[in-house]
């Protein structure tokens, strides 16, 4: 049975959101506190917290909740899980927390096999901090820190993040998932919904890729930044799973 | 149990284990590797979770997770992982998690040599925030300062600091752990910890960096009642002989017990006293006010080039008595001798 | 009151620790005290290794030796580093088959043994440091046979407590080179 989403999750508190028109982070929060509900884990749910725009996140939590510093979210969580195992631990981050600044806790916790969930919110930029350039950028993209589009021969193409974890033995569960469209939505949370699944089974590090839309800091109306995860951002990084376990 | 012999590292992580360290999380690192060594080694056996992080930075934040699901936990570094460690650090004061983290400090500055040194006493609160920093001269206060951190860190929802150097970490002494502090009683209930919301009917637990108004009244508690509170509970001082000094030597760590020595060597010749601060935060400035006012000059040595307890020093002092600094920056290159050496020098000049 | 300091140096494999160590210990075991210090770090891969043991009946204010009282040397380059350092009229120990080079000191009493020649008579190549243990029993005290002898079956256990009978042989062996030479 699942929960309408016009429906406030009981996973969420009574906090109006900050995010800015448009923004995906309102529709994937509402997933995951969703799919907390729904699973009736959230009163044994513990979410990490990032830095930039998802770091907003604790602030809306009807769970216990954290705030970690920039990128660190998976040693926080794996402190909190190797302390309380039997709670359910996930961490919320950004391109810029979780491949830029995090990419060794992100990917020492996939190769530890690190019991946690986590959800990675791909929108190609640093949001909170003004629009700079993220190592998920696509190339010829302009930021604020790469104003003449973004050149691989200087500093490299795109990050793969699910792609690069698919290389690691310890990640159990790998998908990525938009949430352009509504049934593009409908499957996103089923991947969110397996990557919980994933850690109260035991089977090892989960990690949900979300491609989302930043309206504000790519200079577009939210419907033409949604057509822009559609046109660009699909065809560079490819939807679907990457990993599943039995 | 009887008096055994130990080496410092291995000491305080028996300390710590017997203190009731439920969970260790650190990284390899010269002169302070026996202490994970020694975790890795003793506490799964003992019911305990030992990890090793894949950076100093990740220990740290593995700890604040840790400690922030209720936990005892502990890390351990040198200078150069410490720089590491301090954002996480900062984040629990603000947080109020609490921890202990043993730095065994070598020679720097940045990553230096792996020689015994006292680089570090202004990393222990920088940036708006203080933790209690414990600083051990032997083996044994190694082991029983680590044991009363646990219980300090609960006490006052804070972060301890244990600062030893090389030379404590890796030489062997005397402890006997029939000799620790009392255990405190009545520690506050952790009724903070991230331990879901069923655990509180229902009720869910945020531990969020502060922000605006918020962030201001955390600091303002901090500022008006939790230092305050460290400060008149907490500070700690040994001072031998200060009343009738000639001249004062002023040391912490391994540097005190060099005057130690050269407190022997110059017996007969001069009267020396020596204030030892074994909390370095909170700073022990009343146990200048017991100097004999007719002493002649402070001196203050330090296993580095420049002095850096010696600002303290001065801020005691206030200019009654000339203040002076010896020191190098390796164990084997400040030694008694250089103290005995200054001692004479600063003995003449101010007799001159 | 009595206070020993002690530098134990060789190179890396000889024992010169474990020698430093197994005083430290015996001190400890008789109720006394003991500070033993390493050589350490990147220091430790470079073929030399020596520590500093102070033993006392009373606190030690410092665990560094700089002047040793006692030096025992186990290869030349260590002879050549802490000859000139050694108290005036302090104990020299040697490990005569393996230090060959001079002393100039003519202040020191010195004290040849022939550990590693000893070691291999008893077929145990890589106990002359146990030689040198009991040779140092002798010549400047502080700790007994009795507490050596029982700190050498409590350091060598499992697959090592085969060693143990012949190391306790090899100190007394040393001990009684050097008490017969009526040092």
């Amino acid at each position: 049975m699942s929960t309408p989403l016009n429906h406030r999750p009981h996973s969420l508190n009574d906090s109006p959101f900050t995010f800015c028109p448009g923004c995906s982070h309102g529709i994937i929060v509402q997933l995951v506190t969703s799919v907390i509900d729904e699973m009736g884990i959230g009163g044994d749910t513990v979410c990490v917290g990032c830095v930039g725009c998802g770091g907003y996140l604790p602030w809306f939590m009807n769970t216990d909740t954290i705030c970690s510093l920039h990128g660190r979210a998976p040693a926080n969580a794996t402190g909190i899980k190797r302390i309380q195992p039997d709670k359910v631990v996930f961490t919320y981050q950004g391109d810029g927390d979780l491949a830029s600044i995090g990419t060794a806790e992100i990917v020492h916790a996939a190769h530890r096999g690190e019991k946690i969930t986590t959800i990675f919110v791909n929108n190609t930029t640093y949001g909170m901090t003004g629009g700079q350039m993220a190592p998920t950028t696509l190339v010829g993209q302009k930021t604020t820190t790469s104003p003449y589009g973004r050149d691989a021969a200087h500093c490299g193409k795109p990050i793969r993040v699910c792609e690069m974890l698919s290389a690691i033995d310890g990640a159990a569960f790998l998908e990525r998932v938009a949430v352009d469209s509504p049934a593009n939505v409908r499957k996103a949370k089923k991947a969110i919904r397996r990557a919980f699944e994933c850690q109260l089974q035991g089977k090892g590090f989960a990690l949900v890729e979300v491609l989302a839309a930043c309206p504000t800091n790519w200079g577009m109306t939210p419907v033409e930044a949604v057509g822009r995860i559609r046109s660009e951002m699909i065809p560079y990084y490819p939807l679907g799973n990457f990993r599943d376990f039995e | 149990m009887a008096k055994v012999l130990m080496k410092g590292n291995e000491a305080m992580a028996e300390a710590a284990i017997q203190a009731g360290c439920q969970a260790f999380f650190g990284y390899p690192i010269t002169p302070q590797s026996e202490i994970p060594e020694y975790f890795s080694r003793e506490l799964p056996p003992r019911g305990g979770l030992f990890l090793q992080a894949e950076s100093e930075m990740a220990a740290m934040n593995m700890v604040m997770g840790a400690s922030a699901a209720g936990g005892r936990v502990m890390t351990s570094t040198s200078g150069p992982g410490f720089c590491l460690k301090l954002e996480a650090l900062a984040a629990m004061t603000l947080t109020r998690l609490p921890a202990v983290i043993v730095v065994v400090m070598r020679s720097g500055p940045a990553f230096g040599t792996m020689k015994a040194a006292q680089e570090d006493y202004r990393m222990c609160g920088n940036g708006g925030y203080r933790v209690v920093t414990m600083a051990p001269s032997d083996v044994q206060e190694a082991a029983a300062m680590v044991y009363e951190a646990f219980d300090i860190a609960d006490q006052y929802r804070n972060p301890v600091v244990i600062l030893a150097d090389g030379m404590i970490g890796q030489m062997m002494g005397s402890v006997d752990f029939d000799r620790m502090p009392p255990r405190r009683e009545n520690l506050p209930a952790k009724d903070w910890a991230l331990r879901g919301s069923d655990s509180r009917g229902g009720k869910a637990q945020a531990i969020l960096f502060p922000v605006g108004t918020a962030h201001y009244i955390e600091k303002n508690i901090a500022e008006t009642e939790l230092y305050p509170a460290l400060i008149a509970n907490e500070t700690r001082v040994e001072s031998i002989g200060v009343e009738d000094a000639d001249i004062v030597l002023a040391a912490y760590g391994t540097a005190s017990r060099m005057c130690r020595a050269a407190m022997e060597t110059l017996k007969g010749e001069l009267k020396l006293g020596l204030i030892r601060p074994k909390t370095l935060w909170p700073f022990p400035y009343e146990a200048f006010e017991a100097v004999n006012p007719k002493c002649k000059a402070i001196i203050c040595p330090e296993i580095n080039i420049m002095g850096q307890m010696i600002d303290d020093v001065k801020i005691a002092a206030a200019g009654r008595w000339p203040v002076s600094h010896v020191g190098d920056s390796r164990t084997d290159f400040l030694t008694p001798d250089a103290i005995v050496e200054k001692v004479r020098q600063v003995w003449k000049e101010v007799n001159a | 009151m009595f206070r020993n300091t002690i530098i134990v140096a060789g190179s890396g494999g000889q024992g010169a620790l474990r020698v430093g160590q197994m005083i430290a210990y015996a001190a400890i075991n008789e109720g006394n005290e003991a500070t033993w210090l390493p050589s350490y770090g990147a220091e430790m891969r470079g073929g030399t290794a020596n520590c500093s043991v102070v033993i006392s009946d009373e606190e030690i204010p410092f665990a560094m030796v700089s002047q040793p009282g006692c030096c025992i040397v186990m290869n030349n380059a260590s002879l050549a580093k802490f000859q000139a350092a050694i108290q005036p009229g302090g104990t020299l120990i040697l490990d005569s088959s393996m230090v060959d080079a001079p002393v100039e000191r003519t202040d020191l009493r010195v004290v040849r043994v022939p550990a590693d020649v000893i070691a291999e008579e008893e077929g145990n190549s890589r106990g002359a440091n146990m030689v040198l243990l009991g040779a140092y029993v002798a010549a400047c005290g502080g700790i007994s046979m009795d507490a050596v002898c029982q700190n050498i079956d409590h350091s060598f256990t499992g697959s090592k407590a085969k060693y143990a009978e012949s190391n306790k042989r090899l100190a007394r062996r040393g001990y009684e080179l050097v008490a017969s030479q009526g040092n």
